[in-house]
């Protein structure tokens, strides 16, 4: 893997990976992808499950009957938008624009509280016409794997106001930044493992 | 930000000092990806629940889709890309969808072999209740 | 609802007298060691140098230490199932009913497997990997803390079973629907579940530790096929970590949730599929002997060539084997399963792929041995357990082949020949690697080396009680008998089982040896000091440290331009040539600051477990809120490094350095 450096001055081309340790932000970034890939691992599992167990409706409702394609679509918008203003925070945070930085994760959180709240009702709604999670193992799929998603979400937000209060408390250190990126990371996973649930669970599951 | 020696963080944009200019290009790529991931979606919607294609093909097209949008949010909000620079974390991705693709397919082929190879219900006897 | 839950004092066994005696032993072990320090006064010591110790070194050790100490609870199970079964032929019930039988065959599987192989092969990368590679420490060495007293946690839980409530009864696999609630309604699926989801969270993080280490941080000049073939090894099985550990998380989640929340994942009604969890588990469990047994192969590399005083044979086969290994192991898993009935061709597929999995193995197999051939070959106590293990463990291989086809494995499996198949695997392939990654790397650990003699009478008492305690199995498994049986009605069996006890009465003589050539090394310490930092005259990095290492490993990261660096580095000072100029001033080095937040981390997990066990949700509820707030201090700290200044540094080069070779 050879990268050919353009900087001035300096006439060698040794590959990267012979150039001793990565400087800490390349790291820490690193080490949190490979979380997130552990963590697509285990959502995959969950969906297999799902796969599996998505005709097993032991008499019960299916989810053509259950599933509501406005709230779905609603959600997704929601947290599509989240997922571009989380952006737009990070480009605040590289150019060290506090107010933007503060009014951007101000609105991911919004975003991503409307995401679950909209989420909360419908498992609500599910459980109060009798599908709930313990009414057939198509259900338990269900409400484990888009549950588990929004418990990511949920630690997500939990997340992003304790780096705002850590950006309040410690302004823009490298660590700080550092964890910022993280979140990123993290919240766009998030879009995008939405992406297949949405797809693969409502959109497959009302055509059915 | 980062030493052209190295390789990228994931989720960094190119490596270059900021400038005005950067932060600007920086808006446009997540706008442009955004406005690609609501087009791609609303797509979706539409193929789900219109009666102009033809059926069977429908999911394989929801799936494709799909991809898109992950491809959308890869390359417009994660950057990556296919640079040298950016090769540890394309490997890694690469690995992770390897993992997902034989845990979720051979999940799937199996359950649905061994489910097929169950005797029907009337021959079965499941009284384990007592 | 009672403000304990399920607890209450009738959850401790006082009527049954086997436990209460092994309760009684372990609280005298426990008792006498913390009263121990206590009256020595090393609490102080023990907190600041290894309880928040988050040097890879120490970390590397303490695995070690609970692996080596879980060993002796994981073997007492042994040796009590083999005096059961020994004894309990015709009529016979012998001394352990079925209730309590059938938790010691599940403890000894769950106990051998996540709680003594899992550390040992974690603590030797913990200890070598940082400085093979030439750098100071891990990626991420405060979670690399959480790691280790994650691991801790499940221990603590698992150990915890024995005294209050009871232990799974359902084998160290726990299928449904035994494991459902309604066929296990007491603690002990519970148990075993909350240990192995805490640990399996410490394995997750030590899986991202080191790839990150790996792939992101190598001393200058160490590109990739500069590597040692360890860190190869260790490479790969952490990504195996990576890839198979999430699925066992999210496989015992769902249990969990059907056992307490009523879901139907795996229950046999509303639809539920107890099939689908044996699926899921071996998408885990083949991935994970694969995760124990790579590194064990490269412990082997290293000592191979080290004691043969040759370069490793076929380097570039030896990474290409070792990376295939860890794809296809993802491609084998069916095999586990092949009677629950898929069909013809799902079998075969499964089944080729576990024949093809053995060429990569076989490979490394032959490059060992053009290694040693022409090579001088030292026959010291890491190579004899070499040597045990490839004559061993290619025949316990071979039998894997054998059982890798379908119509094979539908006579055998589940019965003793497979308990002999995979015993035959895997205690030459990861318990022989351990223990001669443990007599190659204790000199660099602690500053001298393990007495000679009674590690060569540890082996020879573990390779004869091994085959004494296994080869009888494969023919009583031929005969018809099934594992964990408790008792037996066919006479003939019993002669062969009898050999077995004796076999684990040889190794337990093993054991005593090794138990023997530690007090006698440490107590000879002195005579048996290793000044020169390179008792075996080794080839990688870390040789060129003084044993042990100083905090910081290396005061100027060394610059590596090949294949076995230090090696290189001897090769040229033989030569007369000069050595690397060493600095005269040296630069002060930052150091992670110890850190509490592992062990209180680990302290609320096992508050919180133990709770969810017993159904005391508020307990339950503190124990989470408590490693929130854990999470958040750690978060807020002011510091994260402290700076070793540059005259500490000097000071110690030129009191430890002067043995060791520039």
């Amino acid at each position: 893997m050879t990268v050919v450096v353009a900087i001035p001055g300096v006439h060698s081309a040794a590959p990267a990976s012979e150039a001793g340790p990565a400087p800490k932000r390349i790291v820490v970034a690193y080490g949190f992808w490979i979380f997130l890939l552990s963590d697509i691992v285990m959502f995959a599992v969950l969906f297999a499950s799902y796969a599996v167990l998505v005709q097993a409706t032991a008499g019960g409702p299916k989810g053509m009957q259950l599933f509501n394609q406005r709230t779905v679509a609603i959600e997704t918008a929601c947290l599509l938008f989240s997922s571009y203003t989380c952006g737009l925070m990070l480009l605040a945070v590289n150019s060290r624009r506090r107010a933007g930085m503060y009014l951007a994760a101000l609105l991911t959180f919004a975003l991503g509280g409307a995401f679950l709240a909209l989420e909360l009702r419908e498992f609500a709604d599910m459980i109060a016409r009798g599908a709930g999670p313990q009414r057939s193992a198509f259900l338990s799929a269900f409400f484990t794997l888009v549950g588990c998603h929004g418990l990511h979400v949920t630690a997500g937000l939990i997340w992003l106001t304790v780096m705002m209060a850590q950006v309040a408390i410690k302004g823009f250190q490298p660590r700080v930044e550092r964890r910022l990126l993280c979140f990123s990371l993290f919240w766009h996973a998030l879009d995008i493992i939405w992406v297949w649930l949405f797809t693969f669970v409502y959109l497959m599951g009302v055509r059915a | 930000m980062t030493d052209a020696r190295y390789d990228r963080a994931p989720g960094d944009q190119s490596i270059a000092p900021d400038s005005e200019e950067r932060a600007s290009s920086g808006v446009l790529v997540y706008t442009i990806g955004l406005v690609l991931a609501v087009g791609l979606t609303a797509t979706s919607f539409w193929a789900a629940n219109t009666s102009l294609l033809w059926n069977p093909g429908v999911p394989l097209g929801l799936a494709v889709l799909a991809i898109a949008q992950m491809g959308v949010h890869l390359v417009f909000f994660l950057h990556i890309t296919t640079g040298p620079e950016s090769t540890n974390n394309v490997l890694a991705l690469a690995f992770g969808v390897l993992i997902v693709f034989l845990v979720v397919v051979g999940s799937l082929v199996i359950m649905a072999n061994l489910n097929g190879m169950m005797p029907p219900a009337e021959l079965m006897n499941l009284h384990m209740r007592h | 609802m009672n403000i304990l839950g399920k607890l209450s004092w009738s959850a401790i066994p006082f009527d049954q007298p086997i436990i209460m005696a092994a309760t009684a032993f372990m609280a005298l072990g426990i008792g006498s060691i913390l009263a121990w320090i206590t009256v020595k006064g090393y609490w102080p010591y023990l907190w600041r140098e290894w309880l928040t110790s988050v040097d890879h070194k120490r970390i590397g050790v303490m695995y070690m230490v609970l692996a080596l100490l879980m060993l002796l609870r994981g073997f007492a199970d042994a040796i009590m199932m083999r005096a059961q079964t020994a004894v309990a032929a015709g009529g016979e019930q012998g001394y352990l009913p079925p209730e309590h039988f059938n938790q010691i065959f599940s403890a000894h599987g769950t106990i051998m497997i996540f709680f003594v192989a899992m550390p040992l092969v974690i603590g030797l990368m913990n200890f070598a990997v940082p400085l093979q590679l030439g750098i100071r420490d891990v990626a991420f060495p405060t979670l690399n803390s959480v790691s280790l007293w994650l691991t801790a946690s499940g221990i603590l839980l698992t150990n915890v079973s024995l005294v209050v409530g009871e232990f799974a009864k359902t084998g160290w696999v726990a299928y449904p629907p035994l494991s459902e609630l309604e066929f296990s309604p007491g603690v002990g699926v519970d148990y075993y579940l909350w240990s192995l989801q805490i640990s399996g969270i410490g394995t997750l993080l030590t899986g991202i530790n080191f790839v990150t280490t790996i792939l992101k941080m190598r001393a200058p000049g160490m590109g990739y096929m500069r590597m040692p073939v360890f860190c190869w090894t260790a490479l790969a099985a952490n990504l195996m970590i990576v890839a198979a550990f999430p699925v066992l998380t999210a496989t015992f989640a769902m249990l969990l949730l059907d056992r307490y929340l009523g879901f139907h994942f795996f229950t046999v009604d509303a639809g539920g599929n107890p099939m689908m969890y044996v699926n899921l588990f071996w998408v885990w469990g083949h991935p994970e002997v694969y995760i124990l047994v790579l590194p064990a192969f490269g412990v082997f590399s290293e000592v191979t060539a080290t004691f043969s005083g040759k370069p490793l044979f076929g380097y570039r086969s030896m990474v290409a084997a070792t990376m295939a290994i860890c794809v296809i192991s993802f491609l084998v898993w069916l095999h586990h399963f092949f009677t629950m009935g898929a069909s013809a061709g799902v079998n075969a597929f499964f089944g080729v792929m576990s024949m093809i999995i053995a060429v990569p193995t076989g490979v490394k197999i032959f490059n060992w041995l053009f290694t040693m051939y022409g090579g001088r070959v030292r026959f010291e106590v890491p190579i004899l357990w070499t040597i045990g293990f490839m004559v061993t463990f290619v025949l316990g291989g071979l039998t894997g082949v054998l059982l890798a086809v379908p119509p094979v494995d539908f006579q055998v499996h589940n019965s003793q020949f497979l308990v002999a198949h995979f015993h035959h695997v895997i205690i030459p392939g990861v318990v022989f690697g351990a223990f001669a990654g443990y007599y190659y790397w204790f000199p660099k650990a602690f500053g001298f080396r393990l007495d000679e003699r009674w590690g060569k009478a540890s082996f020879w008492c573990w390779f004869i009680g091994f085959h004494l305690a296994f080869m009888p199995l494969y023919a009583v498994g031929l005969m018809g008998m099934t594992r964990r049986m408790q008792h037996y009605d066919n006479p003939e069996w019993q002669p062969w089982l009898l050999v077995a006890a004796g076999g684990a009465v040889v190794i337990l003589a093993g054991i005593a040896c090794q138990i023997v050539q530690l007090v006698v090394s440490v107590r000879a310490r002195r005579q048996l000091r290793d000044v020169t930092g390179d008792p075996w005259n080794g080839r990688t990095l870390e040789w060129s440290t003084p044993s042990p290492p100083p905090a910081w490993n290396f005061a100027v990261l060394p610059h590596v331009t090949g294949i076995d660096a230090y090696w290189h580095t001897k090769q040229r000072r033989r030569a007369s040539q000069p050595p690397q100029p060493q600095p005269r001033e040296y630069e002060p080095i930052d150091l992670p600051k110890n850190s509490p937040t592992g062990f209180i981390t680990a302290f609320f997990a096992v508050v919180t477990g133990f709770a969810l066990i017993w159904h005391i949700w508020w307990i339950a509820g503190l124990g989470v809120l408590g490693a929130f707030v854990t999470l958040l201090v750690f978060a807020f700290r002011r510091d994260e490094e402290f700076e070793v200044p540059a005259t500490e540094i000097a000071r110690f080069n030129r009191t430890h350095m002067a043995g060791v070779a520039p």
